[in-house]
């Protein structure tokens, strides 16, 4: 099956899809952000639904973080609207998009490094919101990551790799968060770990959260996701079902390389 | 004998210093932005003390607990006024508009100063100011052994205030990664504005405790926020106890010098630490930012 006759297959479904239920959690309309005359994002358009999670895959340079830190609200747009549960958003300060439940966890982790493991996640209960729930949620992000408990009066900056991606996504889930963006979460990680933590953002996603992840991993994001956006040059160039993506000849040639054919 | 009672001085003067320093290191370790009239909002928290002495007899102790939040409140004004428009550009090009408008400040508060109070120099005069603790053949005075003890009580409460409270965590968050920070939830605005007033009360409280100890007039801001620069320097950002040491080195290294080089060479002291300082350990000695 060719690109083109895929995408347009798995847009016609999930368009279905969407007229039934009418469900749109985040929906990104026509998104122009650019940096001085660069225009990074050329009309990006995307939505997330409900419980769902969606990978965003993408070349170097596509604009995939800036998308997630225009969403965020770190970056303000030159046009074009976010919607969030069907109220715009669109510049919104990040304080009021952390209190509406939507939580970045940055590339580079950006852990408040001189800071301890437990201050980093108190300091993700900052919220009102998320103050009155900050003990119990606490219990419950070291549940999820008990290595975090054994080390939470270590400083953040001494934890390793691994243990900075857990404390960056415990951090974020602190704020009690419905829909989860995450940039680039196997960065420079070991593969066993990346396996451990995507099996919790899994384990999240099954419990209910929405999920959209910026990965360069593109054969192990797209196998544990259920739908795919893929963003070229600023734009929106194809979205899927991700493992029908993972048999699309454009995406194998351009993100899984010649190994991942015949061994995966 | 004329040494050690020289580095008791120096040590006590020191503390001071460091007060003085803590302020400037706290706005400009969060906001990234120096203000240069930091000496200047010393010199009237001083005459904030001094009138409320010399009018209604007021403690000058006592009356530090009306001047620090009226210089709390000074410091809001001024971010709402000035400095917020500092913290909206690039960081590259904060340092530079807020010297631009830190000296524009130091002007104006100096000339309001010199027309409101004059150029004479004042000191607070208390019954209790030439009470003197002998200890041996040493004399130390008390007023400035207790403005010491308070200036460190002062730091100690600020410490505890960052590291436990919600908004003390913010503003070392801030300090460390803003976007991280906002990323959080965290209004960074607010944190700035926060941490900016409470750099003007510590100035406002060094300078009540220099109008009882030595003595104010407009033109002492240069030379404290001269001090202030030099402690940071030597101390590095990120830590009030650090400034408070840093402080303390530089009160120590002045009365050296008085004692060895001779008084007018005191505020060269300063100067070539800073220079030495710069050249072996650019972060200084307590800082851990490379």
């Amino acid at each position: 099956m060719s690109f083109e006759t895929n995408f347009w297959n798995n847009w016609n479904f999930w368009n279905d899809w969407n007229s039934v239920y009418e469900l749109r959690m985040l929906e990104v309309e026509d998104l122009r952000v650019a940096y001085g005359e660069l225009l990074a994002l050329q009309g990006v358009s995307l939505t997330i639904r409900p419980g769902e999670m969606v990978a965003l895959v993408g070349p170097n340079g596509a604009g995939k973080s800036t998308l997630l830190k225009t969403i965020s609200g770190l970056l303000a747009p030159r046009a074009g609207a976010i919607r969030w549960q069907d109220k715009i958003i669109t510049a919104a300060s990040p304080q009021r998009i952390v209190e509406h439940g939507i939580a970045l966890v940055p590339e580079g982790r950006r852990l408040f490094a001189a800071m301890t493991v437990r201050e980093n996640l108190e300091l993700g209960a900052f919220t009102e919101r998320a103050q009155k729930e900050k003990r119990a949620q606490m219990e419950r992000v070291f549940t999820l990551f008990p290595r975090l408990f054994e080390r939470q009066r270590q400083t953040a900056g001494s934890l390793s790799g691994g243990e900075q991606q857990m404390l960056a996504l415990g951090r974020a889930l602190m704020g009690l968060p419905r829909l989860l963006l995450l940039d680039e979460p196997s960065l420079g990680l070991a593969p066993k770990i990346v396996e451990s933590i995507f099996v919790i953002l899994a384990e999240l996603h099954r419990d209910g959260m929405s999920l959209l992840i910026v990965e360069q991993n593109v054969h192990a994001v797209l196998t544990l996701v259920q739908r795919a956006y893929i963003l070229e040059g600023g734009r929106i160039v194809g979205e899927g079902d991700g493992k029908k993506l993972l048999e699309d000849d454009h995406i194998r040639a351009a993100y899984l390389g010649p190994l991942a054919r015949g061994a995966r | 004998m004329i040494l050690t009672q020289q580095l008791i001085l120096g040590l006590l003067v020191g503390g001071l210093y460091g007060l003085a320093a803590a302020g400037l290191s706290l706005t400009f370790g969060v906001l990234r932005v120096l203000n240069v009239a930091h000496g200047e909002l010393l010199m009237l928290g001083g005459y904030g003390t001094f009138w409320l002495f010399t009018l209604w007899k007021i403690d000058p102790f006592v009356s530090l607990l009306a001047v620090a939040p009226a210089m709390f409140v000074l410091g809001l004004l001024l971010y709402w006024a000035l400095f917020q428009f500092v913290v909206k550009a690039h960081e590259d090009t904060r340092i530079k508009n807020s010297l631009l408008i830190g000296f524009g400040l130091t002007l104006v508060l100096h000339a309001l100063a010199i027309r409101l109070w004059t150029a004479d120099e004042r000191a607070v005069t208390t019954a209790y100011a030439g009470a003197v603790l002998r200890l041996g053949g040493l004399a130390i005075p008390w007023l400035r052994l207790s403005s010491l003890v308070f200036a460190f009580g002062i730091l100690t409460a600020l410490h505890l205030f960052l590291a436990k409270a919600r908004w003390g965590r913010a503003i070392r968050a801030t300090a460390e990664d803003w976007e991280a920070a906002a990323l959080m939830g965290i209004p960074v605005g607010k944190t700035y504005l926060l941490a900016f007033a409470l750099g003007t009360a510590l100035a406002g409280i060094a300078g009540g405790l220099v109008s009882v100890s030595y003595a104010i007039s407009p033109s002492i801001g240069l030379e404290w926020t001269l001090k202030a620069l030099v402690v940071i320097v030597l101390a590095g950002l990120g830590s009030l106890f650090g400034s408070f040491a840093g402080g303390i080195i530089l009160g120590l290294a002045e009365a050296m010098s008085v004692v060895f080089v001779g008084g007018p060479y005191r505020e060269v002291v300063g100067l070539i630490l800073f220079l030495i300082v710069l050249v072996v350990r650019p972060q200084g000695l307590f800082g851990a930012r490379s």
